[in-house]
């Protein structure tokens, strides 16, 4: 009886998005008379970050500073329509929509600068820092603020933009099926190493190591976030999740927390994280999303490095003890496919 | 249905309320005293998300009877804070990205507090045992693991 020691590799290819009815989300986008932004979207922030990347992407457009930017999602009800938070599209279809109801708003805050200032619409840039002024020539300024007032009070203007991010709808070849699912791709590439006991058919993940591709990361640290806790659920499927742990017979299925089962703090693996960032040409500022695909390279790199450890090639997920020692009992034994 | 009153000290304040027969501590914060800091995740003692310190020890709120708590000191996520000055752990979960939804957050920060309240420079092993019965979905626990050395090392801020 020993453990054995095996490595799995898996790389996927992640469409961002789907392509089911244009797959729309819009944006509306208005200043207040203090000159801050609202943006009202109807695609929620599940904790993976999505108000901080819209507001960053909101503030960026305008060109306003960030504090002056608040995302609002509260309500499908009255807040302009959004396919969801799935599927990996928030930073992709929602950034794309706020950018457009950004640009939008942002013309608008310029002609009501313009009138101000007595010059021309397109003769104005913003520092960013919360000022407009005549491009090579600071000292002709106004604040956002002062604008938004300007346009609030005397000149009856809303500052505002309508932004709506839709996939061309892609046809399907009668001939050869051919079509084109979705615009971008994200990419991954996952390396774990697993030790399995031949004994109990216990299978532990011992080392990640993954490259990401996630288009630009718009934000470095919400991406790591995401990919770290991600990765672990990936694992958390691979090896651990299941409704049916036993029998098709839900009988013994699990019921609560005691016997739906997670890895928890002590049995994480050490996970090496790379990100590759190739902007993606319809993406928001470059920008794809990390969403799902965090988890979904975990889950074939394991199930293949169980293969490499004791030759047993498990095709239902998740990987679970009795599997494993089913495996090897009908193979005689384990047969490990190389030694480290 | 007689109600018992129930006077404790909640994040060093006292307080008073009446709590229904059989009704726990979890519901009995929430709804009577209006702490909406402990929160309700499995109502049966496995996710931890309702974590809160009795005279000092982590218990599962939704495990205590209301009544078991008169006379005590019941400490809450919400009392980590002072005002606009927060505890160390909490910045330290800004710090590191150690929340994601939030759902398991105060549960979390309670069961870090009353670790480095006990022992202030605890090893990895020591963190990690002292947050195993609180579930999180999101972060992988790795953010929230560094998070809490990060106090106990002196790294962070105060």
């Amino acid at each position: 009886m020993a453990i054995h020691k095996g490595r799995g590799f898996a790389a996927i290819n992640y469409p961002i998005g789907m392509n089911l009815g244009g797959d729309p989300s819009q944006a509306l986008v208005h200043s207040n008379p203090d000159g801050k932004f609202t943006v009202a979207l109807s695609a929620i922030d599940l904790g993976q970050g999505m108000k901080s990347v819209t507001r960053q992407i909101a503030a960026e457009t305008l060109g306003v500073p960030i504090e002056d930017v608040y995302v609002d999602t509260a309500d499908s009800d009255t807040g302009p329509h959004d396919m969801g938070s799935f599927a990996s599209r928030g930073t992709h279809r929602m950034g794309n929509a706020v950018i457009r109801a950004s640009e939008e708003a942002r013309q608008v805050m310029l002609e009501a600068a313009a009138e101000e200032l007595e010059v021309d619409a397109g003769d104005l840039v913003t520092d960013g820092k919360g000022s407009i002024h005549v491009r090579g020539a600071p000292s002709r300024s106004i604040t956002t603020m002062a604008a938004a007032q300007a346009a609030q009070f005397r000149q009856g203007r809303t500052i505002a933009g309508r932004g709506i991010f839709l996939v061309p709808l892609s046809e399907v070849d009668p001939e050869t099926g051919e079509m084109s699912p979705v615009t971008t791709f994200a990419h991954a590439a996952m390396l774990v190493t697993v030790e399995v006991d031949d004994e109990t058919g216990e299978v532990a993940v011992t080392d990640m190591q993954s490259a990401y591709e996630v288009g630009r990361a718009l934000n470095p640290k919400l991406v790591e976030q995401q990919l770290r806790g991600g990765a672990w659920m990936g694992m958390s499927h691979a090896a651990w999740e299941t409704t049916e742990p036993y029998y098709p017979a839900r009988d013994h299925g699990p019921e609560d927390f005691n016997t739906y089962l997670m890895p928890g703090p002590g049995d994480l693996a050490p996970h090496h994280i790379s990100v590759l960032e190739r902007p993606a040409a319809d993406g928001p500022y470059g920008g794809k999303g990390p969403g799902e695909m965090c988890a979904n390279p975990v889950l074939p790199a394991v199930v293949n490095a169980v293969y490499d450890a004791v030759g047993v090639r498990i095709d239902e997920l998740p990987v679970t003890p009795e599997k494993v020692l089913r495996g090897i009992q009908a193979m005689g034994g384990a047969k490990p496919r190389q030694a480290l | 249905m007689a109600r018992t009153p129930v006077t404790f000290n909640l994040n060093g304040s006292p307080k008073a309320a009446f709590a229904n027969p059989g009704q726990n501590l979890l519901d009995f914060l929430r709804r009577d005293v209006g702490d909406l800091t402990p929160k309700f995740g499995c109502g049966q003692g496995t996710c931890g998300a309702c974590t809160v310190t009795i005279n000092g020890q982590t218990q599962l709120a939704c495990l205590v009877l209301a009544e078991a708590v008169n006379g005590q000191d019941v400490r809450t996520a919400g009392g980590l804070g002072q005002g606009a000055t927060l505890d160390p752990l909490q910045e330290s979960f800004m710090d590191h990205f150690a929340a994601q939804c939030g759902y398991c957050t105060p549960g979390m920060l309670v069961s870090a507090r009353a670790l480095l309240d006990q022992n202030p420079r605890p090893t990895r092993d020591e963190v990690i045992e002292a947050i195993s019965g609180n579930l999180c979905r999101c972060t992988g626990y790795e953010p929230i693991i560094t998070a809490i050395l990060a106090v106990a090392e002196g790294r962070e801020r105060a």
